[in-house]
């Protein structure tokens, strides 16, 4: 197995940075799946994540100016390993006013991802900052565990609020309940409730938007459905908050897709970056 | 207005109804004595006050008058309830607490009556937030007696002096003294801390001193734990009196100017530590 991989433009490096800086907020281990095109940041919906899962997407030919890799056989071109992505947010620190930043799959006691900032100095001899994070390389029998997560056959899509907004909202929910009962319809109107002893809150967005998704067999059975209709999933507030106060990358849309009392499933487009994140509903 | 519109069919029930184009100018207020979760509301034509207690020795009031209320309307002579005081100023700040220029959350605050929860509908950009908040039984709240016939000594000091003094108070000290005197030293804050004593002097000619009007010497204690909260309304306020009584009873007033430029007030009373005698040189 081999991995090297350069990337000299500083508006990649803060774009990279942004989105594993977002992943490490999410997630604190993940696994990173490489292939010849692209990079996948992976979070499988294990019960110790109490069932919430992320897929992030990356083109790696929109960041990185060199990209070679062999991975654990010819036929399998690809390499899975776990990581903790906040290792490698902080090596990213140092990667602002970097001249390049090369990546690279190396064996230092354990097999490590090695991350080599070369700094611009005043001598003729630039200076390298090393990081070396340990990864946990994933044998080819485990790979059935991290497939790609279908759209789920959902009963709404929606387009969320502004991020900021619903962020703020959910952070003081978040003081009043554990739980919130995120609803929409197809008429653009989301709803975010809690309700305990003490309070019940109710803040209400309009004409959000709903995704058009062509043929998508979902799509066609709402036909019959009253826009009006409410479909909700309660979930845990710390899980949704952890989504929303997140994100770095700043995108234009998200959408979000709900499986009346079964799960939420967010998708992020941001140019070349695709992430998707669910969380199931709560017993 | 989007919020009346949503409540024409229960408007008729309502005995308050209270709005504010601006929410901070209710929940800056209420920070200022939130030492306590629950408060008690009182309201009456002339408008709201909001008190917390502890332990029966102090006590802080908020008063918001019906002229700061955008609309205010009431239909019983007083109308009182309790609420849980995080989970209100929570729901207040709902949209976020930072204060971001230009944008402000419209408030309109209803209460039904006895055994009705309080309802808030919070507007901001355009998205609505109604809450529901559960309102206790009310209790009766203190009468500390302090009528200004029996004020011995009253100074009005700009609050940016008193605020430095207070972050520079030693916390290690159990009590806070105030001695206030026609004679030097006039006006003194002092702590008995791990560090030893401290002194704290306002003469009565300094810029700082407003009004200064004291009749006889008189040095009272206050536990510095009940005292602590009042901090809060003085970083708020521009200025602040502070009274003393026959009793050795302390009373703080704060002026406390809103976004909009307009004065409500905070008081505080607060009874003197009672393993000390009250009058002592």
């Amino acid at each position: 197995m081999r991995f090297r991989a350069k990337m000299i433009d500083i508006g990649c490096f803060n774009h990279f940075t942004r989105v594993v800086n977002t992943i490490s907020k999410l997630t604190k281990t993940c696994t990173l799946r490489l292939t010849t095109d692209k990079l996948y940041f992976i979070l499988s919906d294990k019960v110790a994540n109490g069932g919430v899962s992320m897929w992030c997407e990356l083109s790696q030919g929109n960041f990185f100016d060199e990209f070679q890799l062999e991975g654990v056989s010819t036929e399998h071109n690809e390499i899975y390993m776990d990581l903790a992505a906040e290792n490698l947010s902080r090596a990213l620190k140092t990667a602002h006013n970097a001249k390049s930043l090369k990546i690279k799959l190396t064996n230092k006691h354990c097999p490590c991802i090695t991350v080599a900032v070369e700094l611009p100095s005043l001598s003729r001899v630039s200076r390298v900052v090393t990081h070396d994070i340990p990864v946990g390389v994933i044998p080819r029998k485990l790979w059935n565990d991290f497939k790609e997560p279908s759209v789920p056959d959902f009963d709404v899509s929606i387009y969320l609020p502004p991020l900021k907004t619903m962020k703020n909202v959910v952070e003081r929910m978040k003081n009043l309940s554990n739980f919130l009962v995120l609803e929409a319809n197809l008429n653009g109107e989301m709803n975010l409730k809690i309700e305990t002893d003490l309070v019940s809150v109710t803040t209400h967005f309009k004409d959000l938007g709903n995704p058009s998704w062509g043929d998508n067999g979902s799509q066609d059975s709402t036909q019959d459905r009253d826009p009006e209709t409410m479909m909700d999933v309660k979930v845990d507030i710390r899980k949704l908050l952890q989504f929303l106060a997140g994100q770095q990358v700043n995108p234009s849309k998200v959408i979000c897709n709900i499986v009346n009392k079964r799960i939420v499933h967010f998708i992020l487009l941001h140019e070349d970056v695709s992430l998707q994140y669910f969380i199931p509903a709560h017993e | 207005m989007p919020l009346s519109t949503q409540l024409e069919a229960g408007e008729e029930q309502y005995v308050l109804i209270a709005s504010l184009d601006n929410a901070r100018n209710l929940s800056n207020i209420l920070k200022a004595i939130q030492f306590k979760d629950h408060a008690t509301f009182l309201s009456t034509s002339n408008g709201i006050k909001v008190t917390v207690e502890d332990s029966k020795c102090l006590q802080a009031n908020a008063f918001i008058q019906a002229e700061i209320f955008q609309e205010f309307s009431i239909q019983e002579d007083s109308v009182m309830f309790r609420v849980n005081l995080a989970v209100l100023l929570d729901c207040l700040t709902i949209f976020g607490g930072s204060a971001v220029p230009g944008v402000t959350t419209a408030l309109k605050m209803c209460y039904n009556g006895y055994g009705y929860p309080l309802t808030l509908f919070l507007e901001e950009g355009g998205v609505v937030t109604v809450c529901k908040i559960n309102t206790q039984e009310p209790e009766e709240t203190l009468d500390f007696d302090f009528c200004s016939t029996n004020v011995i000594n009253k100074v009005i000091l700009q609050s940016d002096s008193l605020r430095e003094a207070f972050s520079e108070l030693d916390m290690t000290s159990e009590v806070l003294q105030i001695t206030m005197s026609p004679d030097k030293p006039h006006f003194r804050l002092s702590t008995f801390g791990n560090s030893g004593s401290a002194h704290c002097d306002y003469p009565k000619d300094s810029d700082m001193m407003e009004v200064f009007q004291c009749t006889q010497t008189q040095t009272n204690r206050y536990k510095m734990s009940l005292l602590k909260p009042s901090t809060k309304a003085l970083s708020l306020s521009c200025k602040v009196s502070i009274r003393t009584d026959n009793r050795g009873f302390l009373s703080l007033q704060y002026m406390v100017r809103n976004d909009d430029g307009q004065i409500c007030f905070i008081e505080y009373f607060c009874c003197p530590d009672e393993e000390v005698g009250e009058q002592e040189q």
